[in-house]
């Protein structure tokens, strides 16, 4: 199998503070693959300088063939992504939002609008595509963001907690439909959760990082032998530690918070 | 050009939906002209210095432009962290033309928004110097709006947080406004008159004035050319710092 995603020495510092700290992996081609951490672990900082969002201090980093920071373009074009705070436009229409993004993507107009038919019945929201996103429920706007994030059909899907603040229904729901995804289009995924059940369940291969350290990786199975442990969660706690993170309310989640309050109806 | 065709469309969308935003950035320049127009208007005349009305209602469409530009602009601040900015950042488009968009849309919403301020002013007995001179002030209106959409956008672009927004709320757009001259003459004004000089929105209040109400400080030729020249470098600027933004 080929690597789809590689990961060379990778660094990112802020400041003195170092986020990531050289860690190096290769994601295979239509794998899933789960990224997990404590809060403040590094896993976000990662996600953004793969999807070109943040230039790293140092490494290299390439995606599909593609250099991350010289071939950006190409690069975005290869993946999709589902972010942790949702990335719509509340006040345009479900339907707005998948046309937009076709547009940004040069997705040719009479495909864009099959596909756009064809995702929303399958995340069921084709009978709400006229309704704007403001109206819709948290898991709603998740939908709608795995569809449009596969509008242009990557390859690489990324996922930063795809399944926070969902019930049990709707994220059983959203990681079948990922799996059927995966086997069907043969579409890569790369992952972060907090629920590790989930990551146990779905990820082929787990890399778990640690204050900006990949101190473990493997499969789920090697991973628990490795720990001699029964569950993920509890290798996960074996090889973090059960010191909760004392994690500083930076500004973005300030800013969450008053965009909670200036939303909400 | 496709993307900044359907960014500039997002934010004119964005516009017309939102009936209370468009209703309540009108009440504003409403409240400012009536109370201002009507209460300083006798005291303007003993002056000498004519209809209060005439003088008064180019300044409050610039008001309107000024607010509505720099609040669009800084839009950014909130649409990166939680909204459709991310979205844009990693799609295969370039930083130039997502900016372009953004602004142009913008800038647009203030214009509209600097017309209705017009309309709203016949009603309360503002008549134009020359009706056909209209379109032409229509251009000054988004030639100003462009220039403080990227203003915002620049500014937006260093912050990363909202509680920079109310001190440039109150630093920035409000000491703009009311150095610029929209509510007082300049001629008269001793040291703040030197100071309008250093104000953008002085050229774009005295070029609409001038087009409208047939006054002028600095004359239509210097203010049309000063604010190309400030528009331009605005834009410049705002690219810059757009394109060097990281989340």
């Amino acid at each position: 199998m080929s690597e789809i995603i590689e990961v060379k020495n990778l660094t990112k510092k802020f400041g003195d503070f170092v986020a990531v700290d050289d860690i190096s992996f290769e994601v295979n081609k239509g794998e899933i693959f789960a990224f997990l951490g404590p809060n403040g672990a590094g896993k976000s900082t990662t996600i953004k300088m793969l999807t070109t969002l943040l230039t790293p201090t140092q490494g290299t980093l390439t995606l599909d063939g593609h250099s991350v920071m010289k071939d950006s373009n190409a690069v975005r074009h290869s993946f999709g992504i589902v972010f942790q705070d949702p990335s719509l436009d509340d006040e345009l229409t479900a339907y707005e939002n998948m046309d937009l993004h076709g547009v940004l993507y040069r997705v040719p107009k009479a495909l864009c609008k099959e596909r756009i038919k064809q995702l929303l019945t399958l995340v069921e929201l084709w009978d709400r595509k006229d309704n704007y996103v403001k109206e819709f429920s948290g898991g709603m706007k998740r939908r709608l963001e795995i569809a449009r994030g596969l509008l242009h059909h990557p390859k690489i899907l990324f996922l930063d907690e795809p399944t926070l603040g969902l019930d049990p229904q709707t994220r059983n729901h959203m990681w079948s439909y990922i799996n059927d995804l995966n086997k069907s289009e043969g579409i890569t995924v790369f992952f972060t959760t907090h629920y590790m059940e989930e990551a146990e369940r779905i990820a082929g291969r787990i890399a778990i990082i640690d204050h900006g350290k990949i101190i473990a990786s493997g499969t789920a199975t090697e991973l628990k032998s490795k720990t001699n442990t029964k569950s993920l969660e509890e290798a996960f706690l074996a090889l973090t530690g059960k010191v909760i993170r004392d994690e500083e309310v930076g500004k973005v989640d300030r800013m969450r918070m008053m965009h909670s309050a200036w939303t909400k109806k | 050009m496709k993307t900044i065709y359907i960014l500039w469309l997002r934010q004119l969308k964005r516009y017309f939906r939102s009936k209370s935003r468009m209703i309540g950035s009108l009440a504003q320049p409403l409240f400012f002209l009536l109370s201002l127009g009507y209460g300083f208007g006798p005291v303007f005349k003993q002056a000498g210095e004519g209809n209060y009305i005439q003088f008064l209602v180019p300044g409050i469409i610039g008001m309107s432009i000024i607010f509505t530009s720099i609040f669009s602009g800084m839009e950014i601040i909130w649409d990166r962290q939680f909204g459709f900015l991310k979205e844009t950042l990693v799609a295969p488009v370039s930083r130039f033309n997502i900016m372009i968009g953004r602004t142009i849309g913008g800038a647009t919403v203030a214009t509209l928004q600097g017309t209705l301020v017009l309309l709203i002013s016949f009603l309360i007995g503002f008549k134009p110097m020359n009706w056909s001179l209209i379109p032409v002030a229509i251009v000054v209106m988004l030639l100003s709006a462009l220039l403080f959409t990227a203003m915002g956008t620049a500014i937006a672009s260093k912050l990363d947080d909202m509680q920079g927004f109310q001190l440039i709320m109150n630093f920035l757009v409000m000491p703009l406004f009311f150095l610029s001259g929209a509510i007082f003459p300049l001629a008269s004004a001793g040291i703040l008159g030197k100071i309008a000089n250093f104000d953008p929105l002085s050229y774009g209040v005295d070029a609409l004035r001038s087009l409208l109400s047939g006054i002028t400080h600095y004359g239509l030729a210097t203010d049309f050319g000063i604010l190309a020249i400030i528009t331009i470098a605005f834009l410049a600027l705002g690219s810059y710092f757009f394109s060097k933004i990281q989340i």
